[in-house]
């Protein structure tokens, strides 16, 4: 059986007065019935408009999408917006990161909800109405039937995303994107909303794809990981196999900026340099290489491909030979700052040629 | 909420009061004609006037004249008399109301009917033809002084002298309940003349409200959901695009209930604006004592209106 939703060499650009911003730029994805995939980024990866555009949230005139998103078989991405409205909210639906400005001011979350229903099922105001109080008790507001006379405003952040969440499963969907649902919400709260989806996920079969920059969330509630750099996939795996044996430069570096509980209180936390590159103008090669430690000459003019590592279901868009980048992340692993794994590479490849300092020294 | 109403009410008797001392003043401080004179007409005889000085109060102190003022308005809702005609004011006030309400409220829905589409459709339509036209249209309007336009129009199309003569010219006012017909036709050039320049102005307003409201997350919740692209436009957009529409709009209303001064001296309506028009130029105290305290009524009172129903319209609000 072909997977639920199926990503193909899906490309997303903008026209913008500064120029053509390549937002997407060749993903490819697939989430199985019962899977949670996890997309990680920066800001300006392209996670968040890979998820719009799975529901058509991103077209618009000076949009240009090519490639292919298959939902069931159905192909979206050259479907009618008619068409489309069947599938949004219905088949596939979706959460975002601010509750509070996600739901509209004006408007009662009981209203909000059972429109939410009757978008998509010729069913009566009291039939919408019970339908919307049984998903806010789901989700676990408690009061439900007060509460549906309640307006946005009169939540709490974590109340607000759980009326969002059932508004979202108010038609039973097949999958759910989570565009950062947690990141607006008090670090308590996040827990229990992640809990919440998961245990969602579980009761009702949802395939579910979860945008987040941060790693923790994945390493909670994922089964497979995409780690996703400047509009492209750069690593994807298995939850286990991201978190256990990493092999992209730029997922050691998310790796790295995390905080660990287990770690000594005095470690520092070490930022990946530099900013995440331009869209517009993006850096030639491997795009990451103004930003990596580990880079080689022949990597600014050589675009890697993602390819497999030999382990199961894990890929790699990354120029650096595969014992090299074991060993790197052996020695990261143990603890060596970048700059001393650097030492390990330069004794396996050689030292850096004339080029290569010139590269290095206009680095940022 | 019914305290908040009773503290803003007693806010505007003291903005009242205010209002009426400061035109006392400045009618004293900048006398225009003598009164007395005034009321006397052709005649220039000394003791004729000193009669009528002594008969209108004139002679006290000014401050006791402001005293007895405010007494008549208090306790007998009484403006006094013109010193031109003798005529009442609160009569006359009450009388011309009537023209004043009808020209207001006729143009104030054909500004939102129109102002309010082409808001929406310019939006909608961002930087199409269609756009473009109804946003230099509106630069038009809102740059053409309401005297000139009324003018063009009546050259236009006003029976007697326009070259299309549709519809009845200056001076055609008849009341409502004499001939509602005529009533209606007469009002058609005034009503378009006046709400030419608001229209715009809401057009333009809503238009940047609507773009903005658009680019909303609560939009991509609703396009999320699946709602039909009407149902986004008109329901979740309009909604909380308009709000400052309806505030403006009762600001606007009240200015002009208490007379749209020149489209009511352009088309010749007996209105509140023409009575306060000709009150300022014979330096008429009392008529525009009048009139300026019911101008500032009506704008108070729409403020407090508004104010009152922001509450309604935007469940965030909450007076105490």
């Amino acid at each position: 059986m072909s997977p639920l939703l199926e990503i193909e060499d899906l490309r997303v650009s903008f026209r913008t007065e500064d120029g053509v911003v390549g937002a997407v730029d060749g993903v490819s994805l697939s989430v199985d019935r019962d899977r949670t995939l996890g997309i990680v980024g920066e800001s300006g990866s392209g996670k968040s408009v890979t998820g719009l555009t799975v529901m058509g949230l991103t077209r618009g005139r000076s949009t240009t999408i090519s490639g292919s998103v298959r939902f069931d078989g159905r192909e979206l991405t050259t479907a009618s917006d008619a068409e489309l409205r069947t599938v949004r909210g219905n088949d596939i639906a979706m959460i975002f990161q601010d509750p509070l400005s996600s739901l509209h001011p004006f408007y009662t979350v009981g209203r909000q909800l059972t429109e939410a229903v009757r978008a998509h099922r010729d069913v009566g105001q009291g039939e919408a109405h019970d339908r919307a109080v049984e998903l806010m008790r789901l989700v676990g507001i408690p009061e439900p039937e007060q509460r549906m006379r309640a307006y946005p405003h009169e939540f709490s952040g974590g109340m607000r995303q759980r009326a969002m969440i059932a508004m979202a499963l108010v038609n039973d969907p097949r999958l759910l994107i989570a565009d950062e649902p947690t990141t607006a919400l008090d670090v308590t709260v996040q827990a229990q909303i992640l809990e919440l989806i998961g245990e969602l996920q579980k009761r009702l079969g949802m395939a579910v794809i979860i945008v987040t920059h941060d790693l923790g969330v994945v390493a909670e509630i994922a089964d497979d990981v995409a780690v996703m750099y400047a509009g492209r996939i750069v690593e994807q795996a298995p939850k286990e196999g991201l978190f256990g044996a990493p092999r992209h430069p730029y997922t050691w570096g998310l790796l790295g900026s995390i905080p660990r509980l287990t770690a000594p209180r005095d470690e520092a936390l070490v930022p990946i340099a530099g900013r995440p590159p331009s869209l517009i103008h993006p850096p030639s090669g491997c795009r990451f290489h103004p930003r990596c430690p580990y880079v080689r000459p022949h990597h600014t003019r050589i675009d890697p491909q993602l390819e497999p590592t030999g382990d199961p279901d894990h890929d790699v868009a990354c120029l650096l030979p595969d014992p090299v980048r074991r060993a790197l992340w052996a020695k990261l692993a143990a603890g060596a700052t970048p700059q001393e794994a650097r030492a390990t590479e330069d004794e396996m490849m050689g030292p850096p040629t004339e080029t290569e300092t010139e590269t290095q020294a206009g680095r940022p | 909420m019914t305290r908040y109403v009773i503290r803003r009410l007693l806010w505007v008797v003291v903005l009242l009061f205010l209002v009426s001392a400061l035109t006392f003043v400045i009618f004293f401080v900048l006398p225009s004609t003598d009164p007395a004179a005034l009321r006397a007409g052709k005649t220039r005889d000394p003791e004729v006037i000193n009669a009528i000085r002594e008969q209108l109060g004139l002679n006290k102190p000014k401050i006791e004249q402001f005293w007895i003022y405010l007494k008549g308005i208090v306790l007998h809702f009484d403006f006094g008399h013109s010193y031109l005609n003798n005529l009442n004011v609160r009569d006359e006030i009450l009388s011309r109301l009537p023209a004043t309400i009808s020209l207001s409220l006729g143009a104030l829905v054909i500004w939102l009917f129109v102002g309010i589409s082409v808001g929406i459709i310019s939006a909608v339509r961002r930087r199409s033809l269609m756009d473009r036209a109804a946003m230099g249209t509106t630069l038009v309007m809102i740059s053409a002084p309401v005297y000139w336009l009324g003018l063009v129009s009546l050259l236009l199309f006003s029976q007697g002298i326009g070259v299309i003569p549709i519809f009845p010219g200056s001076g055609s006012y008849t009341p409502l309940s004499e001939d509602p017909w005529k009533w209606f036709t007469s009002l058609i050039l005034p009503w378009l003349v006046l709400s030419a320049a608001f229209a715009a102005i809401y057009a333009r307003i809503l238009r940047a409200n609507m773009i903005e409201t658009l680019s909303e997350d609560y939009i991509r919740t609703a396009r999320a959901k699946g709602l039909s692209e009407r149902r986004i436009v008109l329901g979740h957009a309009l909604r909380s695009a308009i709000t400052p529409i309806v505030t403006l709009a009762g600001l606007d209303l009240g200015v002009l209930l208490g007379g749209a001064i020149l489209t009511e001296t352009v088309f010749n309506i007996p209105g509140v604006g023409r009575l306060s028009y000709d009150a300022i130029i014979h330096g008429d105290l009392p008529t525009v004592q009048g009139t300026v305290l019911f101008g500032a009524f009506f704008i108070v009172i729409l403020n407090l209106v508004v104010d009152i129903a922001y509450a309604y319209l935007d469940p965030r609000v909450r007076y105490t």
